[in-house]
């Protein structure tokens, strides 16, 4: 691993793949959301507030960021146990969060206001689908968890290097952040 | 991390020690080495073949509507042989009409000049190029030709469904893309397009990521940014723009689905339809698809064109003996391309209504793009200057794509204008541009692509007479089908119709029509021989005997006749010069690899 050694400065290929997947991400949600932009301004929006729940759920992930973070610092210190504990827990805050999401849109179609159908207004519709595909991007960061997590469990060998791990976390931390741009969207851009 | 670590993390565990590793061979079968490979070299040959037998499809399609346009009076029996219901009579009905110029459309931008192009030339390039074992992460690589394979597949299906493809034509505005009830094509045959497309867009987006990935973080040591053949330069700019403009589409793909399956109203509003009445959807906006479709279709033609590009630089320096004539002014019209297509998706709209304030902006933005457009055409033709020219069936396709581009990219500045447009929009004036300058420019690039990297791919040559009758009937043929357009468009025909008979105004080009199908059909035709040179080649051409038989300067040519998976048997050569070192110290070419030597003079 000689080659290794001498080009260490440079970032790790997947990873470098990784950041430009995110910009790739960003387009498609930056697409969307000038979308709802255009559309809001001509006739016919329907105006209303987030549910409560969103509140909640932004505080769940923005936890599991933190759990994510402090599993990656588990990992490079060889804590083992630690850092297990802590992927299931940063897993399972990505399914509540997801779930609470889904919750949101109940509470939505139960004060009457449609989502998909032809009683639906784009305004709504539109929060279903951005926020529905924010919910897939975290289904495929949950699982990714679930690969990583079955390779600390079932690895014969050892695993030193933390580049999986390290990607997992970015992506992690990365479908965070585009939903706290989401809920300050809805909330006070829009 | 290095070339080495990536192409063996898969088999770490059996090949402890890494001094070996070009010597030992993997266990290949059939299926590893031909099917689902992950040596980027015979992935390119997969985009590449799977490519051809898209144009073969998309070019008969546009021989079976040029003949309908041609020879509208007169009956083909062998068509209703071909085509069942769709030909009763031996006449092209109109729903076939429509599904046959929007297959065309589709197919030859995505799958040919898109998958068939970049994902053939970006594949086989990149790591050969920069000087890498394989690209930054093989099994994505092998991710994305399958993912094109899948949409292919689908694709090819929606034409033998009962109600016909897709027949809205290749941009699927709604409300024709968005209500099933709208066309015979835009049931099943709409619903089969949307779920190859969304797929053929994970296919570029797999395939654009490796390509950065690989070309930023995997060059060999000494090959800095500036030293890199500009094939490498313009490949970069392409899966950028595909990286950041694809997901755009994507994104008014998920609305249409939404609209077409879930009754949202995002772009469908209150319009009465014939045989259904008044939809419910209220306040949707179709101009919103346009938007969401043209920030992406923009960039699309310079993800069609830029490889296009790429490849004639390197090939017009190679067998012009000569430097290419500013090389960095190159790179950063390249960039400035890239830039400009990102803000001029509204000239495609300037009839829909938009603000006229506002189409003044893209009307500069988009003339804007003349000044890199110009550079380039500038350096092409300094580069040929008083060269030394060797003309190769690639180079010749190299000279075609240059005069092709200056033709189709003057009457780009016509249509750029929004006060031209208003009478040019949707008339043939468009079609003979955007075919010249983005369809048979590309396809230039990717013959001249072809016949001048054949030698590396299959360790053959091409049968060069079959090569020259090729670029001569196509080049004369290119211009005899597509120049006549100019007038038909001044003169106001409007494109896609099925029949110009009933117009007095238009009645007038039957004969024109009916010369340029048959020039379609010879054109089409001479494709058919380069195929069968192409094929016949593989197995039977004139074997490659020397290393670098062009004498040429880039990595590719370092490699052995043919390289195995992993191209160099021992060390990854090492870059101490740029790639256009001609005629220079009175010697003919010095390759990137050989150390600059101390009396050398500067470039």
């Amino acid at each position: 691993m000689i080659a290794v050694q001498t080009e260490r400065n440079r970032i790790h290929p997947h990873k470098f793949t990784l950041w430009v997947a995110m910009g790739s991400i960003i387009m498609m949600f930056a697409g969307l959301t000038s979308a709802y932009i255009v559309k809001k301004n001509q006739a016919n929006w329907l105006e209303f507030s987030l549910p409560g729940i969103f509140w909640y759920s932004t505080l769940v992930i923005l936890l599991s960021s933190v759990t994510m973070h402090l599993s990656v610092k588990s990992f490079k210190a060889r804590e083992l146990g630690r850092y297990k504990a802590l992927i299931t827990l940063t897993a399972l805050l990505g399914l509540v969060f997801i779930i609470m999401q889904y919750l949101g849109f109940t509470e939505l179609e139960s004060r009457n206001i449609a989502l998909t159908g032809a009683r639906s207004n784009s305004s709504a519709s539109f929060l279903f689908v951005i926020t529905g595909l924010h919910m897939l991007h975290v289904l495929g960061g949950v699982i990714a968890l679930l690969v990583v997590f079955t390779r600390a469990f079932a690895a014969k060998q050892r695993h030193y290097s933390a580049v999986p791990v390290e990607i997992t976390a970015t992506y992690w931390h990365f479908v965070d952040v585009l939903w706290i741009y989401l809920f300050v969207f809805y909330n006070w851009i829009s | 991390m290095s070339n080495e670590a990536v192409l063996h993390t898969h088999h770490d565990t059996a090949h402890g020690v890494h001094d070996d590793h070009h010597e030992h061979h993997h266990h290949e079968t059939f299926i590893s080495k031909y099917v689902f490979s992950m040596d980027h070299k015979m992935i390119a040959k997969q985009f590449l073949i799977t490519g051809m037998v898209w144009a073969v499809l998309g070019g008969l399609m546009s021989v079976l509507f040029r003949l309908e346009l041609g020879y509208p009076e007169s009956n083909f029996p062998w068509l209703n042989t071909l085509l069942g219901k769709w030909a009763e009579n031996g006449h092209i009905k109109p729903e076939a009409y429509y599904a046959l110029v929007t297959t065309h459309g589709t197919v030859l931008v995505f799958f040919v000049l898109t998958a068939g192009l970049s994902g053939t030339f970006a594949n086989f390039l990149i790591p050969l190029q920069v000087g890498a074992r394989d690209m930054a992460s093989p099994f994505m690589n092998m991710l994305s030709y399958w993912f094109f394979f899948a949409a292919s597949v689908i694709m090819l299906s929606s034409l033998f469904v009962s109600t016909g493809p897709f027949s809205g034509g290749w941009t699927a505005y709604p409300p024709l893309s968005a209500l099933a009830a709208a066309s015979p094509g835009s049931g099943t045959g709409m619903d089969l397009w949307l779920i190859s497309m969304a797929l053929f867009v994970v296919s570029s987006l797999l395939g654009g990521l490796n390509y950065i990935a690989t070309i930023l973080n995997m060059r060999t040591k000494g090959m800095s940014m500036t030293r890199m053949p500009l094939t490498i330069w313009a490949l970069f700019f392409t899966a950028v723009l595909g990286v950041l403009s694809f997901p755009v589409l994507f994104s008014g793909f998920i609305l249409l689905i939404f609209d077409r399956n879930f009754g949202t109203s995002f772009y469908l509003s209150d319009i009465f339809i014939a045989g259904v009445g008044a939809l419910p959807n209220e306040g949707g906006s179709a101009i919103l698809y346009q938007h969401l479709f043209w920030f992406l279709g923009h960039p699309e033609v310079y993800i069609i064109l830029l490889p296009a590009m790429g490849m004639v630089s390197e090939i017009l320096a190679v067998n012009s003996r000569k430097p290419i004539f500013g090389y960095l002014a190159m790179v950063g019209s390249l960039f400035a391309i890239t830039v400009l297509a990102f803000l001029v998706w509204a000239h495609h709209m300037f009839v829909t209504g938009l603000n006229p304030f506002l189409g003044s902006i893209f009307v500069l933005l988009t003339l804007l793009i003349a000044v890199p457009s110009a550079i380039k055409v500038f350096n092409w033709l300094t580069t040929l200057w008083r060269g030394n020219i060797r003309f190769t069936p690639g180079m010749l396709f190299a000279i075609g794509f240059v005069s092709l581009f200056i033709s189709g990219g003057l009457t780009g500045i016509w249509l750029g204008n929004s006060a031209l447009d208003i009478h040019l929009h949707d008339t043939y004036f468009v079609i003979a541009h955007f075919h010249i300058v983005m369809g048979v420019a590309s396809m230039f690039g990717m013959f001249a692509g072809i016949y001048h990297w054949f030698p590396k791919m299959y360790g053959r040559y091409l049968n060069n007479t079959l090569g020259y009758i090729h670029f001569w009937v196509t080049i004369v043929g290119a211009y005899l089908i597509f120049w006549p357009m100019h007038y038909e468009g001044l003169a106001g025909m409007p494109r896609r119709y099925y029949d110009y008979g009933t117009w007095e105004s238009f009645k007038q080009f039957l004969e024109l029509n009916r010369f340029i199908s048959t020039v379609a059909m010879i054109v089409f035709a001479t494709q058919i021989l380069f195929l069968f040179n192409f094929f016949y080649s593989i197995f039977k051409g004139r074997k490659v005997t020397s290393l670098n038989p062009y004498g040429s300067n880039t990595l590719e040519w370092t490699t052995p006749l043919r390289p195995g998976h992993g191209n160099w048997p021992g060390e990854i050569p090492e870059v101490h010069r740029w790639a256009y070192d001609y005629g220079k110290d009175g010697k003919e070419f010095i390759p990137q690899t050989t150390p600059v030597g101390a009396d050398e003079s500067h470039h």
